[in-house]
């Protein structure tokens, strides 16, 4: 069974008014368990919107959409996703950890089952030794990684990132990439990813959707043929240019659009 | 610390101004008891630094220590027993506000309907002044210290509800998608994010509302007859300016100095509940 699918997803924005935008036209995708999607586009072609539509956040004007073969909205009243943004949201007055257990918290974990969870996770995205940190003491990067943990506190089948790495520098951000891949192979979830970056979308994909300008469709969908685990490597092999420049080709293509 | 210097420097200076416009324009002064005559005849006469409108520091601090009365006791044991009763007044009065204008912010929050059709009223209650209310409050509800509270929460639930309504509306929509994204309750998304991210705010609104309850309290005690309370004290020594004008000004530091004492206390109780927190970690 497929995670996602998505048919004939449409979606416009204030249909009624004189300024309506039609965001996303004729949405049809499928993902597979254990996929990592990323999807690339010009600004404001309807990435993040996708990504809110299977996250049951906004609702389409048509079409239909399946996680896991509920509906979205079903998905998210049974918790089958997490969610990352583009800005780590975490609860400035708790520390690391209860931030991590919050999701924990309103499942109605127990408070053992909850501390025991938030520090394996803290482990996975090595944090441990910050638990009772504050946001604040944290650098951007240690906060992104935090707000990961408590995406997959819940061990969801899907995760959901909406440009999670937008906002770090360029090290941190290669760096943040060979730690989701690792994470991404480790815990076996789904990921679908909204990203700006050609590299970033190369190195962490397995497939990589290219959408155009709005209104948003999909233009191409690029195949990328590196070989799992990825690591440094990776960025040097020719197969990794070779798909790089295939993207920014398709992105070229739908900027002209 | 560094708040506490300031404090005092802060503190001598407005002596030092006060004495220093006395020595200037104030009456003609000479030190009681003194062998060798000590006098000083200032070389200007301003109304406004006489004795009578400006009393010496030290003449008003000797006034906490001497009798109210003939064989009375010491004013500074009035005063005490005063600012107790007024200070106990304001507290129920700030209560009651409080939690009204936290209630108020909760249903404002949750309704825009509820908000746009209350809120002109909670404005326009504000705008009544509190002089003209509180005879008709110590009517309705009897002379005593439950009409004073009255009028105290009168005062104190205004900014409340105002900043709680601001405060719980204050989380980034992403972190409200977020919680919806974990398809949390109404009444969650209230407990674990609106009111946390709330709390700053109305704190800042406990501040302003706790000194309002002292001035409430002290307002209300002067319609009521009530002779306990620091309204009390100040109406009488009022009354008696001509003969001793330092007592109305120690009755005067007395009421300042409980409000600054609630301010502190509800300051105490804010780094305690935000501990932690980014803002307040770059105060201390």
């Amino acid at each position: 069974m497929s995670v996602v699918a998505l048919s004939n997803v449409n979606m416009t924005f204030n249909s009624s008014s004189a300024n309506k935008t039609v965001a996303l036209k004729e949405i049809n995708l499928t993902i597979e368990p254990g996929e990592f999607i990323s999807l690339i586009g010009p600004s404001g072609c309807g990435k993040s919107t996708l990504l809110r539509l299977v996250g049951d956040l906004i609702k389409p004007t048509a079409g239909d959409i399946l996680v896991n073969g509920k509906s979205a909205h079903q998905a998210r009243l049974d918790q089958d996703y997490g969610m990352v943004f583009q800005a780590p949201v975490l609860f400035e007055w708790r520390s690391i950890i209860k931030n991590v257990m919050l999701p924990l918290e309103l499942r109605g974990y127990s408070r053992t089952d909850q501390q025991k969870r938030a520090r394996e996770l803290l482990a996975l995205v090595e944090l441990n030794g910050f638990e009772n940190h504050y946001p604040w003491q944290l650098s951007g990067g240690m906060q992104q990684r935090a707000a990961i943990a408590r995406a997959l506190a819940i061990q969801p089948k899907l995760l959901l990132m909406d440009e999670p790495f937008g906002a770090l520098d360029e090290m941190t951000r290669e760096y943040m990439n060979l730690e989701l891949h690792k994470i991404w192979q480790e815990t076996q979830t789904t990921i679908i990813f909204v990203t700006h970056s050609i590299p970033e979308a190369v190195f962490l994909s397995t497939r990589i959707v290219v959408m155009s300008a709005r209104p948003g469709e999909i233009l191409h969908i690029t195949n990328v043929d590196l070989p799992v685990p990825r690591g440094e490597h990776t960025r040097e092999e020719a197969a990794y240019f070779e798909t790089e420049t295939e993207v920014r080709e398709w992105l070229r293509a739908a900027k002209q659009k | 610390m560094r708040q506490a210097i300031s404090l005092i420097v802060l503190l001598l200076l407005i002596a030092l101004l006060w004495e220093g416009l006395k020595w200037i324009g104030g009456d003609p002064w000479r030190a009681k008891k003194n062998p060798f005559g000590l006098t000083h005849t200032p070389p200007l006469h301003f109304k406004v630094t006489s004795d009578l409108n400006l009393p010496h520091i030290w003449d008003i601090a000797a006034a906490f220590t001497n009798p109210a009365r003939r064989n009375g006791p010491p004013l500074v044991g009035i005063l005490l027993n005063a600012a107790i009763f007024t200070f106990r007044e304001a507290i129920i009065g700030f209560i009651f506000g409080g939690l009204l204008g936290l209630i108020l912010g909760i249903l404002f929050a949750h309704s825009n309907l509820l908000e746009r059709g209350c809120m002109p009223y909670v404005v326009a209650s504000q705008t009544v002044p509190i002089l003209a209310i509180a005879p008709m409050v110590i009517i309705w509800l009897k002379a005593g210290w439950v009409s004073v509270a009255v009028i105290a929460a009168y005062l104190t639930f205004f900014p409340v509800t105002i900043n709680t309504l601001r405060g719980l509306r204050s989380p980034d929509p992403m972190a409200l998608e977020l919680m919806h994204s974990y398809a949390a309750s109404r009444w969650a998304i209230l407990w674990k994010l609106r009111f946390p991210a709330a709390l700053p705010y109305i704190f800042t609104a406990f501040k302003i509302s706790a000194t309002a309850s002292i001035v409430g309290s002290i307002i209300g005690e002067l319609p009521s007859g009530i002779r306990d309370g620091l309204g009390g004290a100040i109406l009488n020594f009022n009354q008696y300016y001509i003969s001793g004008p330092s007592r109305l000004w120690a009755t005067i530091i007395a009421s300042a100095v409980v409000g600054i004492v609630f301010y502190l206390i509800i300051t105490l109780i804010e780094a305690f509940s935000l501990r932690g927190r980014k803002a307040l970690a770059d105060n201390v």
